[in-house]
């Protein structure tokens, strides 16, 4: 690491001022945090994330039911949570039930509430079983309407919970973020390192070769590349192929930057330093130049963590990424493909999409302050 | 300036070269080659003769090995011979030709649409750093960026239909689908364009407005800017004369970023609008394993790409001097 920053470093550069550590050694780790930390759309992004994924960690509990229970209300509208009844009597949180009819004209089921029926919710309900973490099965959920049906979200085609749908296509859409930046993470750092450490004509090809890829667009070469792989693969297969196929674009960013700043530290004194003390390259690569550019690295893959998932829904939305049973945001969005879909039963692509965005807008939020934070010495 | 050429001429030829590597990997990455796929749209369940698949394979050299397999793709495909779609059992050429000069009537309007609105909003922006519309922009444009192209398509169909019930899907309105070129047609047509360029401009927008402003801003601080202003320049002249001009090159050097995105962007809304353009012809293509069509559409574009990015470099280097280096 690079020398450690002391407090009277940081008062020469007034970037972060903490009274409390007056006297102490503040590691640049730690200040890189006070930084962040007074992004403060940053760090609420970075709480909703956090929430964000532990929903999805838990997303059978915390979802009404299972992702293909099917119900006989089609196509059914969100239910809105009420407190009070009709006659203004306080209640409690309830929903009301469907009170179904056919439309005459366009033979369409219409929905309306029910006010004779209301159906009171409560928390930690029993439901059907299922699995949390892969490690013992309960059938408690967080919530349900014991005796009724409650469908926050609305119900698809073959009258699905899209709350519960959601919640699970969220295990998708978001892992498929998660591993493919790692992977991107590995590549980039692989390919950018060499081209930075040895230069020449390695570098030179390798550069041309990023430019040729950047050059792309990117959707035509996914759409490409996604064709390649087989439909009668099982969905694990197909999951992880799409994986490939999106890292295969997005590890170009992290290579770029890998390379500018491996090019940048390989001068610098104390790499010089550990080489005069008989350190190997290896250990020079791990112990001192790797940590220095993490943060770099950091931010790069933070931003390119939205890019990813677009690129899952835009190809499961096209029909050549994931493909059902499997269920995804892009799955899901696949029903808005059918203009009837979009404009009379809109809660089928609102939800998803105002979950892509509102994840895509937290990330690029969060992104945006780390690059900030990222060089905790500059203003 | 003849160097120059020559040099970035040079890159450019390795760019493509790279590029038609990859679009070949496109065409071969799909497992059976494409006598399986061939035989698969024509038989309809017929049995054909080993025999015959064998003969087809020769006739096509698909028992050569790659590097053999690559040459005969590539020079063919120099020579204006894309190859056959199966699909839709005509020449790749004859399908570019129909659905190109859609996607680049889309493509190119939407490029000088971006910049044209995002370099005054960037400097707005950064001028009146922390105004009210500042922060408005700054808003929009996070939106924007977080707004896939296909979603924004989505959501204005939805609008559309709702509150104006009208049709924004298609080239043309329903009652100008048949009807003879007319001033009308015309019209009805570039309504039906501008509401795609609106949708894919605008995440460049958010993106390009965001580098002006921050590129201005570095600017801004400098003491040239304080001494002219120290010698009487009036505020707009002086910011528009020497800040903006310093900055809006590394802007417009962009475009290498920009274009790319721009096309996929045209690609999957000109899906979602069921406009006619290489972006459905491509999603056709690859459900159905129509490689050479595939592959032929991601060359084509992304070397309309690179020329694009090198016409307007060419276009920098001679408005700003300073990067012939």
């Amino acid at each position: 690491m690079t020398a450690e920053a002391t407090t009277s470093e940081i008062g020469d550069e007034g970037a972060v001022a903490v009274p409390a550590a007056v006297g102490k050694v503040v590691s640049p780790a730690r200040l890189t945090w006070w930084k962040f930390r007074r992004h403060r759309l940053a760090v609420a992004s970075l709480v909703f994330l956090i929430a964000a994924y532990l929903v999805t960690l838990f997303a059978s509990f915390v979802s009404p039911s299972s992702p293909s229970t099917r119900s006989r209300y089609l196509y059914a509208p969100p239910q809105s949570v009420h407190l009070f009844d009709k006659d203004g009597t306080f209640r409690g949180p309830f929903v009301y039930g469907y009170r179904m009819s056919r439309d005459p004209k366009t033979m369409r089921l219409v929905y309306a509430d029910d006010p004779s029926r209301i159906f009171p919710l409560a928390l930690f309900v029993r439901g059907e079983t299922h699995e949390v973490l892969g490690l013992f099965e309960t059938d408690l959920h967080l919530f349900g309407a014991p005796g009724g049906y409650v469908f926050l979200a609305g119900t698809d085609a073959f009258g699905r919970d899209m709350l519960s749908r959601l919640l699970h296509g969220a295990q998708i859409s978001l892992s498929v973020g998660m591993i493919s930046v790692l992977l991107s993470l590995v590549l980039g750092l692989l390919i950018g390192g060499v081209s930075g450490l040895f230069g020449g004509r390695i570098d030179t090809v390798i550069q041309r070769i990023i430019e040729a890829i950047i050059a792309i667009p990117t959707i035509p070469l996914w759409l490409g590349l996604a064709a390649a792989v087989p439909r009668d693969w099982p969905p694990v297969y197909q999951y992880f192929a799409i994986l490939l196929v999106l890292s295969l674009v997005s590890w170009t960013s992290t290579a770029r930057v890998a390379r500018g700043r491996f090019l940048a530290l390989r001068e610098q004194d104390f790499v010089t330093a550990a080489r005069v003390y008989g350190a190997g390259w290896f250990r020079i690569i791990a112990r001192h130049l790797v940590p220095n550019l993490m943060s770099y690295v950091i931010v790069t893959l933070t931003l390119a963590i939205p890019g990813i998932i677009i690129g899952e829904t835009a190809l499961s939305f096209l029909g050549v990424g994931l493909k059902p049973p499997t269920v995804s945001w892009g799955v899901l969005l696949q029903e808005a493909q059918k203009i009837q879909t979009i404009t009379f039963y809109p809660w089928l692509w609102i939800g998803p999409a105002a979950c892509v965005v509102s994840i895509v807008l937290a990330f690029n939020f969060l992104g945006d302050g780390a690059r900030d934070a990222a060089d905790p010495f500059s203003r | 300036m003849l160097a120059y050429l020559m040099h970035r001429s040079l890159q450019m030829v390795a760019t493509v070269f790279i590029i038609s590597v990859i679009a070949f990997l496109v065409i071969q990455l799909p497992p059976g080659d494409f006598v399986n796929s061939y035989l698969a749209t024509l038989s309809g369940g017929d049995q054909i003769t080993q025999d015959a698949v064998e003969a087809l394979r020769a006739q096509f050299g698909l028992d050569d090995n790659l590097l053999v397999q690559y040459w005969r793709w590539i020079s063919n495909l120099l020579m204006g011979n894309f190859g056959i779609s199966f699909q839709y059992q005509r020449t790749v050429l004859d399908l570019l030709e129909e659905r190109l000069p859609l996607t680049l009537a889309i493509t190119i309007p939407t490029a000088l649409f971006v910049y044209a609105l995002a370099v005054p909003i960037g400097i707005y922006s950064a001028v009146r750093q922390y105004s009210v519309l500042d922060y408005t922009f700054t808003f929009v444009g996070f939106i924007g960026l977080a707004i896939p192209n296909f979603l924004m398509a989505i959501l204005l169909i939805y609008v559309n239909s709702t509150y104006f019930g009208g049709n924004v899907a298609g080239l043309f309105s329903p009652e100008y689908e048949l009807a003879p070129w007319s001033v009308g047609r015309v019209l009805d047509m570039l309504s039906n364009l501008s509401l795609a360029i609106l949708i894919i401009g605008l995440g460049g927008t958010a993106a390009t407005m965001r580098v002006m402003r921050g590129m201005l801003l570095d600017e801004l601080s400098q003491a040239y800017v304080e001494t002219a202003r120290a010698k009487g320049l009036p505020e707009w002249k002086l910011i528009l004369k020497y800040p903006v001009r310093v900055a809006i090159s590394p802007v417009l050097s962009t475009i290498g970023f920009t274009l790319p995105h721009l096309v996929s962007g045209t690609e999957i809304t000109a899906t979602v609008l069921n406009l006619p353009t290489t972006g459905p012809l491509l999603l056709n293509a690859v459900r159905s394993q129509d490689m050479f069509l595939a592959a032929s559409i991601i060359f084509i574009l992304s070397v309309l790409t690179v020329i694009g990015t090198f016409l307007s470099d060419l276009l920098l280097v001679w408005a700003d001097p300073r990067i012939r280096l």
